[in-house]
């Protein structure tokens, strides 16, 4: 058994995995990652399945030391600075850390949250099927708070396993879908396009709970109290003064604020790697639309094992060329790993 | 009775998770509908559902959209909620013992002057209710209750406090609760019980469930200090009755 030790780290950094489900109904948070994706992305990586317990790091840097053993570990999401030992180590990337090397992170550079995943993933005594830290309700293994500078856990000693690089879809850009409701009927026109025709930014006071946003004050029809009702990760809710707030992954399970808009399943990992200060805007979309792009979503994470390539081989960029639209035909043939006898048609 | 009411709106949240709202005020003929359609749903489960909450007036349901679309899954809620209302069972019964007033219950004397009266009446008041579990949320095991006397309807307090104590008792509104966890809050604070709705490594993990009855009991802050140190031991502090 070997240990990773955190050497240092800053705040908002904590353990989260698929998050816990199945008790909202008694008031308890999902909480888990706030990029699904780049969780899934870096636990693959490594081996392990895709909402295995990882480091949730926040903006700041962070570091962390192998002890008794080599540890194989994995960052995806925000990208920053990153070092072994002094040597650079890519974003995407497997790498061993080996008995006594340091991994070091720099802070985001643009984004939020760098996942740290470990072969093995981190171990613990799962709550409702989860390990994720949730703060408030004191939950969270193996420590149920944000990470501490000497905080450790106990991996399996890294596996001979050759290392590997996981090739992701080019990010998607662009404004951040929501499907109106459930309750737009309690703002008019007027107000239900200020709040998606204007800019928005997103407050530095955000946190895992929700995410404020700056711009225009959104008015209300009938006042901003409603009978508390249940929220999802996503709910833009918005209190008296007009400023929405993003539900994020440690929302309270109810709320007492209109809803005017949700963000689909499928951007709110986009929404939540926005770094504070940045201008975005929202564009409504359909059900059929969101729920398809939800069914992509999940896909996508289903498909991550067959993203992966050699970590030591230039193979083809994929997605670049596929944006590239010079490779319709190889494309697919590469994918299937059949390159030459696709190549023949 | 389920009859006179219109059939819920299904009003969509996000892509995956729909509102079934059967009123947009606080109603009890509509958490009774909430919580029957909550119960059907565990009766005859619709494949693709992953999770249900209620809440005092509508049920949230989660589902994944990979496995059944809003418009499918929409009509099979509209036809379970349109079914008539099964016969009402026993409910359980908490008697939940609180300490007012003092330390354990900042807000009694001020409520009792904004009301016009004494803190003994409001404690008997409060005690005096015969109230229902309508929904748990905010924080685990929140229990929110109705069945409020109307004379302590009050407005929630304009500021509201960044942090009351675990197991809070408090009113708010038309509303009363069972508070678990600290907690920020804008109730106004009656007293504080020794026992845990929720309590992690205990067998329930959570004592009260939407539809529950509870009523109230005052014991002194002696007697609080004593069952809550067999409360933190992990001992169920409340008593059982089957209503």
């Amino acid at each position: 058994m070997s240990r990773l030790v955190v050497t240092s780290i800053g705040p908002a950094s904590s353990v989260q995995d698929g998050g816990r489900h199945g008790a909202q109904r008694y008031g308890l948070t999902v909480s888990g990652a706030m990029d699904r994706l780049s969780l899934a992305a870096a636990n693959t990586l490594v081996g392990n399945g895709p909402f295995a317990a990882a480091v949730e790091i926040g903006p700041f840097g962070a570091s962390f030391t192998a002890r008794d053993g080599a540890v194989r570990i994995a960052i995806s999401g925000a990208p920053r600075n990153a070092d072994v030992a002094g040597n650079p180590i890519a974003m995407d990337t497997s790498v061993i850390l080996k008995d006594g090397e340091t991994l070091t992170l720099g802070f985001a550079r643009g984004g939020a949250f760098t996942y740290l995943a470990i072969e093995g993933a981190i171990k613990g005594e799962p709550v409702f099927g989860s390990l994720a830290v949730n703060a408030r309700a004191g939950l969270g293994s193996p420590y149920p708070r944000p990470l501490q500078a000497g905080d450790e856990f106990n991996i399996d000693a890294a596996s001979g396993a050759s290392e590997l690089r996981i090739e992701l879809p080019k990010p998607v850009s662009g404004p951040i879908r929501v499907l109106l409701g459930p309750q737009d009927d309690e703002f008019d026109d007027a107000n239900k396009a200020l709040f998606l025709d204007s800019e928005w930014k997103i407050s530095a006071t955000s946190d895992r709970m929700g995410y404020r946003l700056e711009g225009p004050a959104i008015k209300h029809l009938h006042g901003h109290n409603i009978v508390s009702d249940g929220t999802v990760n996503g709910s833009i809710q918005v209190p008296g003064n007009g400023a929405p707030i993003v539900l994020m992954m440690d929302r309270g399970t109810s709320g007492g604020y209109p809803k005017i808009a949700t963000v689909i399943t499928a951007d709110v990992g986009r929404l939540a790697q926005t770094s504070a200060g940045t201008a975005f805007r929202f564009k409504a979309v359909s059900m059929a639309e969101a729920q398809d792009e939800a069914r992509k979503f999940a896909q996508l994470i289903r498909s991550l094992p067959d993203r992966l390539r050699p970590a030591d081989t230039t193979s083809l960029n994929i997605e670049a060329l596929s944006d590239a639209n010079v490779a319709g035909y190889a494309v697919s043939a590469v994918d299937a790993g059949t390159w030459q006898v696709a190549a023949e048609p | 009775m389920a009859s006179t009411l219109p059939p819920p709106r299904l009003l969509p949240s996000g892509d995956s998770a729909v509102t079934v709202e059967f009123s947009r005020t606080i109603d009890d003929d509509a958490n009774q509908r909430v919580l029957a359609l909550d119960k059907a749903l565990v009766a005859s489960p619709i494949d693709g559902i992953t999770e249900a909450v209620p809440t005092y007036r509508s049920l949230l349901v989660h589902y994944d959209p990979g496995k059944i679309g809003f418009d499918a899954l929409g009509e099979k809620l509209l036809a379970l909620a349109s079914q008539k209302l099964p016969p009402a069972t026993k409910a359980r019964r908490w008697r939940i013992p609180v300490a007012y007033g003092g330390e354990h219950g900042i807000d009694l004397e001020d409520v009792a002057k904004a009301l016009n009266t004494t803190p003994d009446d409001i404690v008997a008041r409060h005690v005096a209710g015969d109230y229902k579990v309508a929904m748990i949320g905010f924080t685990p095991g929140w229990s929110y209750l109705s069945g409020l006397d109307k004379f302590l309807h009050m407005s929630r307090r304009q500021n509201p406090r960044v942090l009351t104590p675990a197991g809070t008792i408090s009113i708010g509104g038309v509303q009363a609760g069972i508070q678990c966890l600290a907690a920020p809050s804008g109730w106004h604070l009656l007293g504080r019980t020794p026992v845990r709705t929720y309590q992690l490594h205990r067998n329930p993990t959570f004592l009260t469930e939407p539809g529950d009855r509870v009523t109230f009991y005052a014991i002194d802050h002696k007697t609080f200090e004593e069952l809550d140190r067999a409360a933190e031991a992990g001992e169920i502090v409340a008593d059982q009755v089957v209503a």
